[in-house]
């Protein structure tokens, strides 16, 4: 297909290698990881509880190193490299919203004069530029999530790692969240890791899919998802969706079947 | 004619909200009324008590005495007033200093904390009327051994809820300065101070009102002898006068700075929380 061509011309960002993580003695969250990203890929991690997701997550993010194996970022890693989305919106109280997404420069020492413009930029994109000087608790859910995806975006990192940013959201501001995503990505052009477990989800956001198994934690599936961004409520309600969505639906239960 | 036709625009309509307003509007002016009211009935009480009875004053006086006593002896109970407070206010200082600073040392160093937090237990488990007279032994300096006891008592409660409220940081906010490559400082500075101010700002209420009473102790351990006495030492000396009176009055003044540290040290946790915390928030129904 032709989707598949630019895969291979694109730039990589990074590539996981035989990686393994075992916590203790013999707890092995993640067996044997082997991925590659390339920029502007949007990679979806998706498995059963316990398959180990999140310790990718962690590991890229080197909150933790692995056991074996090795992580490599594609010109050597920098601070810069990473924007992270948790499942929780994880803002500080204390901070207006644009405190907030100030954070990641401020931890850089950059003075907020000279990056006010993209900070205010990013949260027009998200649609909260009217309530920049709100503190969190004055916002809903969602708009708390779309701040937290300001902050990850607004420093323009080679990646973004996402930890089921939108499970803890209701059904309605979940696609409205997933909308607004890919919209996002289309003009600031970020390469993703999302972590979930809905299918649904996974299809609609990725053009790559990851069906990962547990007991111990392993990949079992690379799944392609071809069809062209930008992707709206037409490819929500397409055959060619609901196609993807049972592909991806039967690779998980080979995942969670062949324990 | 219907309910609606006597009643201004702004009113509820419903008749559970109106009813909703007027129990609240009660309460607003109950809130305040009816501890006066108790206190002026009190105080009739105890004037009638003494009347009734024809108690001497050298046993029981009457509220009339004491007022008098409070508008006699005003220079001396003023100027006692102003050590006693004196006493208090560098002592909760240096409690904020002492308990907030050797929190952020623990929290900076495992070992640190390790080798000294069952000592600062200890130090607060015994009483401080009982440690008193042995400082008094070996500081020669009054003040500063008043200072001592007042501080002893109220370092505590800031240090173990700084303490707590410094390990309080969100998991996923401290994961999240880590990946932006936070330096120690900046974790401290930007993340956990904040993340610990209303744990601090809880301890700081329960040292403002142990700093008076360590004050209040140290002076009655320190005895009158000297120059300059507090409130405490005012009350103890006007004991041995049989001054009962004189008494009351220094301790309602006791009672009465009491009410404004914690009034005050109340007045400061609310302008500094307000604006986010959960704690300051006031809730609809």
């Amino acid at each position: 297909m032709l989707q598949t061509t630019p895969l291979d011309s694109r730039p990589p960002v990074l590539r996981m290698a035989g990686i393994n993580k075992t916590f203790g003695r013999d707890v092995v969250a993640l067996d044997g990881m082997t991925l590659s990203v390339n920029h502007g890929d949007f990679i979806s991690l998706l498995g059963p509880s316990g398959c180990g997701k999140s310790t990718a997550l962690r590991l890229i993010s080197g909150l933790i190193s692995p056991t074996a194996g090795r992580i490599e970022w594609a010109g050597g890693q920098s601070q810069d490299d990473l924007g992270i989305v948790f499942q929780e919106p994880t803002l500080m109280p204390w901070a207006t919203v644009v405190e907030n997404v100030y954070l990641p420069f401020r931890l850089r020492r950059q003075p907020y004069g000279s990056v006010k413009d993209e900070i205010l930029e990013v949260l027009r994109l998200v649609g909260l530029e009217q309530f920049q000087n709100a503190y969190p608790r004055e916002l809903s859910g969602g708009m708390k999530m779309r701040v937290s995806i300001a902050r990850a975006m607004a420093t323009h990192p080679r990646l973004i790692l996402m930890d089921e940013p939108f499970a803890a959201l209701d059904e309605i501001t979940r696609h409205k969240l997933n909308n607004d995503l890919l919209e996002l990505k289309a003009k600031i052009g970020c390469t993703v890791i999302f972590v979930t477990h809905s299918v649904w989800e996974s299809v609609f956001l990725s053009d790559r899919i990851i069906v990962m198994a547990a007991r111990p934690g392993r990949v079992i599936e690379e799944l392609h998802v071809d069809a062209p961004y930008p992707r709206g409520e037409e490819f929500r309600t397409s055959a060619e969706y609901a196609g993807y969505c049972r592909a991806t639906s039967d690779a998980l239960h080979r995942a969670m079947g062949d324990r | 004619m219907s309910l609606a036709d006597n009643s201004p625009v702004t009113a509820p309509v419903d008749v559970e909200e109106r009813q909703r307003a007027r129990r609240r509007r009660l309460e607003q002016i109950a809130r305040y009324t009816l501890p006066v009211l108790v206190m002026v009935l009190a105080i009739w009480l105890w004037d009638r008590i003494v009347v009734w009875n024809e108690i001497p004053h050298y046993i029981l006086p009457g509220p009339g005495r004491v007022w008098a006593s409070l508008t006699g002896d005003w220079s001396i109970l003023y100027e006692a007033a102003l050590l006693t407070a004196k006493t208090t206010i560098l002592a909760l200082i240096l409690a904020v200093i002492g308990g907030a600073g050797l929190a952020i040392l623990f929290d900076q160093s495992k070992l640190v904390e390790m080798s000294l937090y069952p000592y600062a237990v200890i130090l607060q488990v015994t009483p401080v009327v009982a440690i008193a007279p042995l400082i008094f032994i070996y500081v020669e300096n009054k003040t500063v051994g008043m200072l001592l006891c007042a501080w002893i008592v109220a370092f505590f409660p800031v240090l173990s809820s700084t303490t707590l409220g410094l390990k309080s940081v969100d998991h996923n906010l401290r994961d999240l300065y880590k990946i932006y490559g936070a330096t120690r400082w900046q974790q401290l500075w930007m993340l956990q101070l904040p993340s610990a101010l209303p744990y601090f700002l809880g301890g700081l209420k329960i040292a403002g009102g142990l700093s008076l009473i360590g004050a209040v102790v140290a002076e009655l351990v320190a005895g009158t002898g000297g120059v300059g006495a507090g409130l405490a030492a005012r009350i103890q000396e006007a004991g041995y006068r049989l001054n009962i009176a004189r008494m009351f009055a220094a301790l309602s003044m006791i009672a009465a700075m009491g009410v404004f540290i914690f009034a005050a040290l109340s007045v400061l946790s609310y302008a500094l929380l307000h604006k986010w915390h959960e704690s300051a928030i006031k809730r609809e129904n």
